[in-house]
């Protein structure tokens, strides 16, 4: 038996959700008494380090057709390594690409389709596991009796260990069918030198609270004082004080960080759903019956224009004598 | 242009959620549903490329009798035509499964979803539906522009934005981005009245296989008391942050 698991990368590196992936794949591989595969494409980093994370066997595709992402094409390789390794159980992290990779593999393989996974699963038989459901306002546990599953988990819901094994790396020749499909990719625009949102630790966000886009500079002196990525609350994207890919909440970019500190965040029920599976929660803000401080772990009442400055600073001191 | 418009029926985002029968049904008493938000702004992107291209739109749901008022409001704000395929969609593969055999069967040069249902979230249903009929899949859509048979897409990454081109058909999981929220629209008075007189046909549901099966719900767990700092003592948020929640 193998579980298999694609091993994303992004302009060809590993990230975060990539070892997450890959261990708890591992892990789950460990309950089945199975193998763990992991399978890369294009990717430049070296795959043998994926060993690390628990993976004991790695198949490698580089294909010139490949470079560029296709959510088709890349559905097919997974397939082909799949049925070459014997993998029923295919493990895809929760990313942009692998959900639009994901439904292509689970349909085409007639797989049950477990997706927002938290945890390993309860039981193997029947196969029982548990899922964000409801825009995180509530956990289901989903059972299949399919022997084909495929399972795409949240990032940041796994700790990843590193155990100091190497993988092997072997290269899996994919050749790609005829595409009877076309969708190319033109051009790809990223923030670079950013944190990205969805796999951050620590996130620093704010609201309407902080008047106007001319005073991010202290959220965002903030975030780099912690090592932290930025977050918003809709209004505040809505209005166009800051970009829509910040926004976070039910409608928006759902995270589970470590840390999240709201600053002048009212915590309305949408916001919360989005954020409430942060493991500790910091409220900043002036109204002390704002519904965010009964979501939160620590908070101040305050006025962020005054509480943000002594913040900062007592950041910088703490880090600077670390 | 031939338009499909799957609308997923949805607890209102204000809804508090709450399970009946030892936590295994959501208890939808007191709940308004509304349309899935994703698929408002699809539907409403339906209704740009109507107006300037012509065409029709079809709004489907899967669901039982009660989700007709979803539909109704959806042809109130412009859809010519709602088709109901009457079951309980209880699991992805099936729903997707469901909506193939009836879009199998007519040929839509577009069919628009949402990224995601905000009471499954499965962002399931999308993907399966488009490998079913063998057309391309554009995920988290945030920008389509139509000209004769030739699509020019963007799609959100995670940190940024990737501009695609394809060829009709095709399916799109749509979001905010393919419109504004300014751009959607209320349904109005004429609108209603109109939509009372537009065809709502109700198909019965083949049997598909079911790949899942939810056992019962569970609520997050609850939060203990929030620790006060004083404002002018942010040390004791850092050592706090440091010591007890380790995160720093
Ligand atoms: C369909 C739907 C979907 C939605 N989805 C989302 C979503 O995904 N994400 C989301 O965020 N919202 C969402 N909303 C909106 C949500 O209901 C709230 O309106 C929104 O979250 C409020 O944003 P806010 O807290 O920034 O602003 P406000 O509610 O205006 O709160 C501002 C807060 O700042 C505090 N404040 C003011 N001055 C200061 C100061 N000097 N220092 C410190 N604090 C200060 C105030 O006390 C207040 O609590 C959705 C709404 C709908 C209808
Ligand atoms: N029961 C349903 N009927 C029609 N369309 C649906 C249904 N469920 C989901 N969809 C569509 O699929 C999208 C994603 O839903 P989901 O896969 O449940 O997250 C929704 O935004 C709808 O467009």
């Amino acid at each position: 038996m193998t579980v298999l698991v694609y091993a994303e990368n992004w302009n060809g590196n590993f990230k975060k959700s990539t070892f997450e992936a890959v261990h708890y794949a591992a892990e789950l591989a460990n309950l089945m008494d199975a193998e763990t595969v992991a399978l890369t494409i294009s990717a430049k980093d070296d795959p043998s380090q994926l060993g690390k994370y628990g993976a004991h066997k790695v198949k490698t595709i580089e294909n010139p057709s490949l470079e560029t992402f296709n959510n088709q094409a890349y559905a097919d390789a997974i397939i082909a390594v799949a049925e070459e390794s014997n993998a029923d159980t295919i493990v895809i992290s929760n990313t942009s690409n692998g959900k639009a990779i994901a439904p292509l593999v689970a349909a085409k393989r007639k797989a049950a389709f477990i997706t927002n996974v938290i945890e390993l699963p309860e039981s193997l038989s029947p196969f029982t596991i548990k899922r964000k459901t409801f825009s995180s306002k509530a956990i289901a546990r989903y059972q299949t009796e399919s022997d084909k599953k495929v399972i795409t988990i949240t990032a940041n819901a796994f700790e990843y260990s590193e155990r100091g094994q190497s993988a092997t790396a072997e290269a899996f020749d994919f050749q790609t069918t005829a595409p009877n499909q076309e969708l190319t990719s033109v051009s790809i625009d990223r923030a670079t030198g950013k944190i990205g949102l969805t796999e951050a630790d620590l996130v620093v966000s704010a609201g309407r609270g902080m008047k106007g886009p001319e005073n991010w500079g202290m959220i965002e002196d903030l975030a780099e004082a912690l090592g932290a990525a930025t977050a918003c609350s809709k209004p505040v994207s809505d209005i166009g004080w800051r970009p829509h890919s910040e926004h976070v909440g039910q409608t928006g970019i759902a995270i589970n960080p470590q840390l999240y500190i709201a600053v002048g965040i009212s915590g309305a029920i949408q916001h919360l759903a989005g954020v409430n599976a942060s493991k500790n929660i910091v409220v900043i803000n002036t109204d002390p019956d704002a519904p965010f401080f009964k979501a939160a772990d620590y908070g101040i009442v305050g006025d962020a224009f005054e509480v943000l400055p002594k913040l900062i600073s007592a950041i910088k001191t703490y880090k600077a004598a670390i | 242009m031939k338009i499909l418009v799957c609308i997923s029926h949805v607890p209102d985002t204000t809804s508090k959620i709450v399970f009946k029968n030892d936590n295994t049904e959501f208890d939808a008493s007191g709940v308004t549903f509304v349309i899935n938000p994703y698929d408002e702004f699809g539907l409403t992107k339906a209704m740009h490329i109507k107006e300037s291209m012509g065409g029709t739109i079809t709004v489907v749901n899967v669901g039982l009798a009660a989700t007709e008022s979803t539909l109704r409001k959806a042809l109130a704000i412009g859809a010519d035509e709602a088709v109901r395929i009457n079951t309980e969609p209880t699991d992805a593969a099936f729903v997707a499964g469901l909506l193939a055999e009836y879009a199998g069967e007519e040929n839509f040069d577009l069919i628009i979803t949402g990224r995601e249902s905000i009471d499954y979230n499965g962002g399931a249903v999308p993907g399966i539906l488009s490998a079913h009929l063998n057309i391309p899949f554009v995920n988290a859509c945030i920008g389509l522009d139509i000209n004769a048979d030739q699509a020019t897409l963007i799609r959100e990454i995670d940190g940024g934005k990737e501009t695609l081109q394809g060829k009709l058909p095709l399916l799109i999981a749509g979001q905010k981005g393919l419109v504004e929220e300014k751009d959607l629209r209320i349904p109005a008075m004429r609108g209603i009245m109109m939509a009372r007189k537009k065809p709502l046909r109700v198909v019965e549901a083949s049997e598909i296989h079911k790949q899942t099966t939810v056992l019962n719900y569970q609520l997050p767990d609850e939060k203990g008391a929030c620790t006060l700092i004083d404002p002018d003592n942010v040390d004791q948020l850092v050592e706090l942050l440091h010591s007890e929640a380790k995160v720093i």
